[in-house]
């Protein structure tokens, strides 16, 4: 992945993006997080918070005009969060031991001129950098305008304990001198007045007679070089520079704040010799992106302090906090439990991806996390600003592909099931039988072959009865698992195969009996040259069948292969209602339907989360669902759901349909294989090839073992040419007690192990597994 | 992986059927896209047939194969 490629995707996570409050404040001070300490009463934690970020917490923490409140997403459900009085309840509790980490000195000094919250805030700043800070004031006592709050509101010892611990950095203050500003740039390499005290008028005149004002708002530099102004007493009052330094005719204290972190950012730079004004973008008030639902949030109103005052106590602070949002996205954390089960978010994983596609020595961890992904596009539907996980895992898989960094394990059993029905055993394509070509090509895909066989007999008779122009029907694979398993080659061969066959048949419509067929083959063929079956079936009056299942109420799972068919949703829901099944929404449906767990080939590299997805999706509604991809009802199936096919209320194949338990990976290749014999005998009058020898070996499997070899995806035809190996070498092992014996045959990358014994009718199969690593046999 | 196998008494119990001889523990090699090991493993004395008991196979094995595959 190009470095661009992963800046696009982590610019579309927002997860990142700061909350209003965060964003609304002049400093960024981190709100949220300050709030949420406050609420599980970690009030040391709160005063970090505080400290990281805000100069002289002490005063600030007191008098900040809170900004933040006014973006608060509370006030649309309930009053804002009293950030302003939880800073107030924190700063007046005693303060956590700190050090300060203060960055090495430096040579060149530097001048503040006033010592209100701009100038103190600058010097505080600065010395943290290294800078060696001389703070000047006309009058005896430090603190500027600071001195002139209420002292309920702003102690004028809390004042003194600041510039106390400015000194104790060393800063060094000379109270009661009044240089001019020629004497200070003569003896200090930069200056900042911060304006509006009268009393420093030497300063804050210039040579030439003019007041020292800001010509620019953002770095406060002046006409004179190395010298920078605040503009706290520009004419009217109010502030010049539009960054919230005033509100109503009111300095703000926060503004000011803003305002001395300003000069000490453009003097830092200025004595580096650096832009003062590149990147500054980010300075002041901000908005943000970030995407909060409130759809589930009640409304709650603030909590009122007892004390006349307005003063919280710690309780009440607490209660006050918890009111708090923790505002965050996550919209699509909450629909996908991939998404949940990796720990975190978008963003995060796109860096996680990237950086995995980086490493030469070493392990792969991300691997997991790009082959467990259902490619389903949830995350992209709920996303606001449409974040592709779907493209990045598959964009991730390829690019392992490429560089041969795909574990072997993750999609080779399920590319094994496609070069079977890619096979001679399923294969086929043929014009409706006494036809040169066909108008219409039934494409039922492999797994509806591998799940019900009989159902795609029924279907295709159906479309020879209900259409003209002859229909065709093409056994093949859609070529799903190879694109999810980021094999663009072997899809194309696939792809190849299927469109030269179906032009053979004379280019005829296709109609798909499974979406994910059409989904992966779509983009291939041209627009009106393909069809759903429930857009024929709805128009040629299909009524449910004979024996079929009662018409309960059911809940309706799309699956997510048809996200962007709407049209497709709804000839389903038209079809399902002309059959009198009455359908209950589940509440991720439509556009922002769920995946069964089988998308993406999830349940391939991860099964244990495909299952925890499938469960998930089941437990959406008690009802019993009704879907229409053979897939995803037996992945639900699997899950013990009671869910039926459409297609099993128009051709029910046996008294429960909802019950039929899911078809194992061997028993799907047998149907698709004699699904294929059955249709050519049939209607073509052909026979069927000769079974190979080891087919005739006759297996009595009980349940559980059946179970078992499932699980471990060992098939039926493993354990056939197993013990037909065994049996035809002897080179087996014999149990002593038991009298088993134990065959093991490698036919590609897995060696199968099998246990059994002889019975009358043929084998006993009493065990099975497997491993991937090669044994050097040694005599 | 550790080179001594974690062998349960009955894995012993199994004997090479052509050569009528009880498995006895002697080194195996195992190979793995590209890295090899060697496990004491029973196996025939006389043909060097072997036995990768299931717990191996489904336990340490697979975690192995897991790890050489994110590598
Ligand atoms: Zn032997």
């Amino acid at each position: 992945m190009e470095q661009s490629r992963l800046r696009e995707f982590e610019r579309r996570c927002i997860q990142e993006e700061p909350a209003e409050c965060v964003a609304a404040c002049p400093l960024h001070v981190d709100a949220r997080s300050f709030v949420m300490a406050v609420a599980v009463g970690d009030w040391d934690g709160a005063w970090k918070v505080l400290r990281k970020t805000m100069p002289l917490p002490g005063i600030l923490g007191r008098i900040c005009d809170h900004p933040c409140e006014l973006r608060c997403r509370r006030r649309e459900r309930g009053d804002a969060v009293r950030i302003g009085a939880l800073e107030r309840a924190c700063v007046t509790r005693p303060a956590p031991t700190h050090r300060v980490l203060i960055l090495p000195r430096r040579d060149a000094r530097v001048a503040v001129v006033g010592s209100g919250l701009a100038g103190l805030t600058t010097a505080s700043d600065l010395v943290r950098k290294g800078h060696p800070v001389t703070v000047f004031d006309s009058y005896e006592t430090a603190g500027g305008r600071l001195l002139q709050f209420p002292p309920e509101l702003l102690p004028p010892k809390v004042v003194a304990a600041e510039v106390a611990a400015l000194s104790a950095l060393g800063v060094e203050f000379r109270l009661g001198e009044s240089p001019s500003l020629e004497e200070l740039r003569a003896e200090f390499a930069a200056v900042f007045v911060e304006g509006g005290e009268e009393e420093l008028q030497p300063a804050g005149v210039g040579p030439d007679g003019r007041p020292v004002l800001p010509y620019d708002r953002q770095t406060l530099a002046t006409q004179w070089e190395g010298v920078f102004a605040g503009d706290e007493a520009t004419p009217g009052g109010g502030s010049a520079t539009g960054d919230g330094l005033s509100s109503g005719g009111r300095v703000s204290p926060v503004g000011l704040a803003l305002q001395g972190r300003r000069a000490a950012v453009s003097i830092d730079r200025f004595l580096q010799g650096a832009s003062l004004t590149a990147a500054r973008e980010k300075e002041g008030p901000q908005p943000t992106r970030l995407f909060v639902s409130l759809a589930r949030v009640e409304s709650l109103p603030s909590i009122e302090p007892e004390d006349v005052g307005g003063a919280y106590t710690a309780e009440e602070a607490q209660e006050e906090a918890d009111r708090c949002l923790r505002c965050e996205c996550l919209e699509c954390v909450k629909v996908c439990d991939y998404l949940h089960h990796f720990g975190s978010y978008p963003r995060r994983y796109a860096r996680e991806i990237y950086n995995n596609a980086a490493i030469v020595q070493g392990e792969h961890k991300a691997n997991r996390l790009i082959n467990s992904c259902m490619l389903c596009g949830l995350c992209t539907a709920v996303c606001p600003e449409n974040f592709s996980m779907a493209d990045l895992c598959l964009e991730a898989r390829r690019g392992m592909v490429e560089r041969g960094k795909m574990p072997p394990s993750a999609h080779e059993f399920a590319l094994e099931d496609y070069a079977f029905s890619r096979s001679a055993a399923f294969v086929l394509a043929r014009t409706e039988p006494g036809r040169e070509r066909c108008s219409y090509a039934f494409f039922p895909g492999c797994q509806l072959a591998g799940s019900n066989p009989a159902q795609v007999e029924a279907v295709y008779e159906y479309l020879r009865g209900k259409l003209t122009g002859g229909v065709g029907l093409i056994l093949d694979c859609c070529g799903a698992p190879p694109t999810w398993a980021g094999r663009q080659d072997l899809f194309g061969q696939g792809l190849a195969d299927i469109l030269r066959e179906r032009h053979r048949l004379g280019d005829p419509m296709l109609i798909f009996a499974c979406p994910t067929c059409q989904d992966v083959l779509a983009p291939h063929l041209g627009t009106g040259t393909h069809v759903f079956l429930s857009e024929i079936m709805e128009e040629t009056g299909i009524t449910v069948g004979a024996g079929g299942p009662t018409l309960l109420p059911r809940g309706l799972h799309d699956p997510c292969t048809t996200r962007d068919r709407t049209h497709v949703q709804q000839s389903v829901r038209r079809l399902l209602a002309h059959l009198d099944q009455p359908i209950e929404e589940l509440a991720l449906s439509g556009q922002i339907t769920g995946c069964c767990g089988y998308g993406g080939l999830q349940a391939n590299a991860n099964p244990q989360l495909a299952a925890a997805v499938a469960v998930r999706r089941s437990a959406e509604s008690p009802l019993e669902y009704v879907t229409y991809c053979a897939m995803c009802r037996d992945s639900l199936a699997a899950q013990g759901k009671r869910i039926l096919h459409v297609l099993d209320l128009i051709y029910p194949t046996e008294e429960d349909p909802a019950g039929r338990r899911r078809p194992g990976w061997s028993e799907r290749r047998e149907n698709r294989a004699r699904l294929k014999a059955r249709l050519l005998r049939e209607l073509w009058n052909e026979g069927g090839g000769a079974l190979e020898p080891w087919q005739e070996v006759q297996l009595i499997i009980a349940d559980e073992v059946k179970t078992l070899l499932d699980t471990r995806r060992i098939l039926v035809e493993d354990i056939q040419q197993a013990i037909y190996h065994a049996e035809h070498t002897e080179e087996k092992l014999c149990h002593d007690s038991s009298g088993h014996f134990l065959a093991f045959f490698r036919p590609r990358a897995v060696t199968f192990w099998v246990e059994y014994s002889l019975r009358d009718s043929g084998f006993e199969v009493h065990n099975a597994y497997s491993h991937r690593m090669a044994v050097e046999r040694q005599v | 992986m550790a080179s001594i196998a974690r062998l349960s008494e009955d894995d012993l119990r199994w004997m090479c059927c052509r050569c009528s001889r009880p498995l006895e523990v002697g080194p195996v090699e195992l190979t793995y896209l590209g890295n090899s090991f060697t496990l004491e493993l029973p196996r025939c004395p006389d043909c060097g047939l072997y036995l990768i008991p299931e717990e191996l196979a489904t336990g340490r094995m697979a975690e192995v194969e897991q790890i050489l595959e994110d590598k």
